[in-house]
């Protein structure tokens, strides 16, 4: 990767759509699935937009959102509404996707990164998605068809402020969002199916050095590029780089940058233009008439309320605090609800049967033991099973150890000398004397007291 | 062949086996094929389907005998569908060539709940294309014409709707009115026309034109058959979001009705004036009291109305883009194409809080308004139209003159509250001359019950058109 010009800092803040997983459709009672199904065989006069069909909205789906932003600190606005917002697009068959516009459900959030940088969450609203386009060879004809069984599917869009200044914290985000939404059990958020979408908007701007960063001091500019349609983790954080690569080279060369959409090309690493942003699209939003506006109450935020869990990030935070595990191992385990709930077991039983906890997590994460026992307790009988019949005797291991000290001298006289490598050789010699029984943290102790003497 | 004046004639009819509903039905489309082409009020007649139902009708009673109305109350109810209904299988055009050959998979609402209970559906009848209209004339399938006299106008949009019950075509119709779309026809053919209170009946499968402002309604030839229709037709169905369940209000022995002096200026024809007053005084004669109101921001409704309505047809007919149904945007008539244009425009980024917001204001403050007199008065009377009706081609070429023949009618629709039309007289050229009276939220019952006591007392009630 290139360097990134220090004298710019890159300003970027996200869209993420995510697919509520709810039985049912937003304004109608049609199916929800949608992957690998006939094509429009989820469909009924609501979400095909047919003459006279109305919208009826889902409870559950705006129940999810509330529970989606209460999980993210949001304020939850009492009065809120839905909104028509216009456009002309096959796949769109009102000519108008009801959505939220002034009055979103959810307000003002925030996430917490794993240095302890914190990021505020502007918005999270519901909307409903779009049907989908194929375009398709039929005979030696071009064809464009459209499926409508996402037509109606809730989408919930969440909107940070633009206050990422680097790819890596950008990708911890949106991995967390998609572990919250995961954890909540209110969308599967899988990239591959389309049921998470990312946007980010990128643009640059000088810092005075003397200054620094500080959000204060930044300036927003006068543009913003957008990318879209990129779906995965990894090719987002690289297009984000190759963008802030791209205009760097056109602020240093005096250009000014163009506001526009773009998309990543894979292939070259590199982002092209989709489709300029210089006329604003006017969506000539205005209240959805056949939705009464909803009010949500406070008892109602408190039955929701209920429903939350530790958030990812608060899970990270007392892993390492609570189990002593290195960030990246709280990491790991916090990715996964099950995971993390099979490890708090692990470790109790750890604990209570004296065993060396590091070693039992290690076996966990780094040879996945987790799934070889589908319970902590069978993993660790099993680990007790095996630590009584592999133990050698202490006879055996004092006569290993004078053994090995006696025929590898050169070792012994290495590591006295001061080469510190030279005492994994030695305990991996007393390991084969002892034919692989005993672990190698007691060897080791052995070793050192014996080299000691 | 003697065809019912009213619901609970024909079922004495029936009972008294003086005709069957297959006669009835015979005679409803013996007239429509006589009389319709001076008229040109149905678009689809729905002969196949309303046969089999009537004859489902014969054979239900003659099993059940008076029993089958307990299961279905509105049997062998003979009804004509304004062609913004969806009813499944049947074309559903909205009068638009747009949706010349469209033919809708689904039931409205209104259309399903008519049907289990026992209605028959006789055809689809024309109306302004979109509803959008005073007059009837904006139909692309020619304009329906007045059978009191054909020179002139039936009044718009639900035309059809109206001149077919008038005409003894059907018992009773289905319309929309937005701005006074059910009660201007009802007015200028002589008939009862309902527009109840907004969120009162579904709107689900019914072609939307303004859906802050659209409800689903009915045309009959009495207060009662209304009555009948809305409370078979009213209620959540789970479809229509915006729609309540609320008690009707108690009904009372005697009812205070307010009258406004700014329904009464002089804009309004002398004719229209004086019937009004007539009507008045037979009320306060059979012990209605009388109030003087005032509603001083009425005259702003038809301000508020020509904002908020275009803006919701053009979101409305966005759906209209030509990938679908089988016809592009230049199926559009000019009307429509002006609607769109005028609501994209005060919908447009920079004009939208100028417009559209400031609209939404004043409509909030004339619901105040309207709930602060119906609080002092069980109903408010009015006209329906400042004028009887007027002759075909008069308005057509002036948009804005047509615009005001809405006047007195778009107020409750703004305000949402329910309005009852009704028939009352005839003027020196032997056309309809009727009232409306406006009242509370959900408190239709309050207006037939003052209708049906009009009715009673009534001595000058128009009558039915001669088709010769």
């Amino acid at each position: 990767m290139k360097k990134i010009n220090p004298e710019y800092i890159p300003i970027i803040g996200l869209e993420v759509h995510i697919e509520l997983n709810t039985k049912r459709k937003m304004f109608c009672r049609c199916c929800a699935e949608h992957f690998l199904q006939a094509a429009n065989s989820n469909t009924c006069p609501t979400c095909l937009g047919l003459p006279g069909a109305m919208p009826y909205p889902n409870k559950t789906a705006i129940e999810n959102t509330v529970l989606f932003g209460l999980a993210l600190g949001c304020k939850i606005n009492k009065y809120s509404k839905f909104d028509r917002k216009h456009y002309f697009y096959p796949d769109l068959p009102k000519g108008y996707q009801i959505t939220q516009y002034d009055l979103p459900f959810c307000l003002n959030g925030k996430w917490e990164s794993p240095d302890g940088k914190f990021y505020q969450i502007r918005r999270v609203h519901l909307e409903e998605d779009t049907g989908k386009l194929q375009h398709k060879n039929i005979g030696d004809k071009k064809m464009s068809l459209i499926d409508f069984n996402r037509s109606g599917v809730p989408l919930m869009e969440l909107v940070t402020e633009p206050s990422f200044h680097n790819p890596d914290d950008v990708l911890a985000f949106l991995k967390d969002i998609q572990t919250l939404a995961r954890y909540l059990q209110i969308s599967n958020a899988d990239m591959e199916k389309g049921s998470m979408r990312l946007e980010a908007n990128i643009s640059l701007t000088k810092i005075t050095k003397q200054l620094g960063i500080d959000e204060k001091n930044i300036k927003l500019p006068d543009y913003k590029v957008e990318l879209k349609n990129i779906n995965s983790f990894r090719f987002l954080k690289n297009a984000i780089h190759a963008e802030i690569v791209r205009q760097t080279n056109l602020l240093s060369r005096g250009e000014k940058i163009k506001q526009e959409t773009r998309g990543y090309d894979e292939q070259t690493n590199s982002t092209y233009s989709q489709r300029s942003k210089e006329n604003v699209k006017d969506y000539r939003y205005f209240p959805e008439p056949d939705i009464p506006s909803i009010v949500i109450e406070d008892e109602t935020v408190a039955i929701i309320q209920k429903r939350l869990v530790e958030s990812p990030w608060e899970k990270r935070k007392r892993y390492i605090k609570e189990f002593g595990l290195s960030q990246n191992y709280a990491q790991i385990l916090t990715s996964d609800l099950n995971r993390g709930a099979y490890f708090e077991k692990l470790y109790r039983l750890t604990k209570k049967h004296h065993l060396n906890t590091k070693k039992v997590v290690d076996l966990m994460i780094n040879k996945n033991y987790d799934q070889k026992f589908p319970t902590p307790q069978g993993l660790v009988l099993d680990l007790l099973k095996t630590i009584k019949t592999q133990s050698p005797s202490d006879e055996q291991l004092d006569r290993a150890v004078s053994e090995v000290l006696i025929s590898q001298r050169k070792a012994v006289s290495d590591y006295k000398s001061g080469k510190e490598n030279a005492l994994g050789f030695l305990i991996g010699a007393v390991s084969r004397k002892l034919s692989g029984k005993g672990d190698a943290m007691t060897i080791r102790d052995k070793l050192t007291e014996s080299l000691g003497k | 062949m003697k065809l019912p004046i009213n619901y609970q004639q024909q079922k004495k009819l029936i009972s008294e086996k003086k005709t069957t509903h297959v006669e009835i039905l015979d005679g409803y489309l013996e007239r429509i094929e006589k009389y319709d082409k001076k008229v040109n009020s149905f678009l689809t007649l729905m002969k196949e389907s309303s046969y089999k139902q009537a004859r489902l009708c014969d054979k239900l009673f003659s099993e059940l005998g008076e029993d089958v109305y307990k299961k279905y109350p509105l049997l062998g109810f003979v009804v004509s569908l304004k062609d913004l209904y969806a009813a499944e299988s049947v074309r559903t055009t909205a009068s638009s060539k747009v949706l010349d050959d469209y033919t809708s998979p689904y039931d409205s609402t209104a259309v399903s709940r008519l049907r289990a209970d026992g209605c028959i559906f006789i055809g689809k009848t024309n109306c302004d294309a979109w509803a959008h209209g005073s007059s009837g004339e904006n139909s692309d399938y020619g304009p329906t014409k007045n059978p009191w006299n054909f020179d002139f106008v039936p009044g718009g949009s639900s035309s059809g709707s109206a001149v077919s019950v008038t005409c003894d075509f059907c018992l009773a119709s289905t319309g929309t009115d937005t701005g006074g779309s059910i009660r201007l026809p009802a007015n200028f053919c002589g008939v009862v026309g309902l527009k109840p209170t907004w969120g009162a009946i579904s709107r689900y499968g019914v072609v939307a034109m303004a859906s802050s402002l659209d409800c689903v309604g009915f045309f009959a030839n009495s207060s009662e058959d209304a009555r009948s229709l809305f409370n078979a037709t009213k209620g959540i169905d789970g479809f229509d979001a915006t729609v309540t369940n609320v008690t009707p209000a108690k009904l009372k022995n005697d009812y205070t009705i307010g009258i406004a002096k700014e329904y009464l200026n002089d804009g309004v024809n002398p004719q229209v004036k004086n019937e009004l007053k007539r009507v008045i005084s037979t009320l306060e004669n059979n012990g209605f009291t009388i109030k003087d109101v005032s509603l001083p921001l009425t005259e702003h409704a038809i301000s508020v109305y020509y904002i908020i309505q275009p803006a919701e047809v053009s979101s409305n007919l966005a759906r209209y883009d030509g990938v679908r149904y089988g016809h592009d945007r230049s199926y559009f008539a000019p009307e429509a194409k002006r609607r769109i244009i005028l609501g994209t425009h005060v919908l447009s980024e920079g004009y939208y809080d100028a417009f559209y917001i400031k609209a939404m204001k004043v409509r909030e403050k004339i619901i105040e308004e309207f709930d602060r007199v119906l609080n002092e008065v069980d109903a408010i009377i009015a006209p329906v139209s400042p004028t009887p009706p007027f002759k075909l081609g008069e308005k057509a070429q002036d948009p804005l003159q047509m615009y005001l023949a809405d006047i007195y009618t778009v107020a409750a629709n703004i305000a949402g509250i329910p309005a009852l039309a009704i028939p009352s007289n005839i003027t020196t050229q032997n056309l309809p001359l009727g009232f409306q009276l406006l009242g509370k939220r959900f408190n239709e019952e309050v207006l037939f019950d003052i209708a049906n006591k009009f009715e009673s007392v009534n001595t000058k009630h128009p009558g039915k058109a001669q088709l010769l």
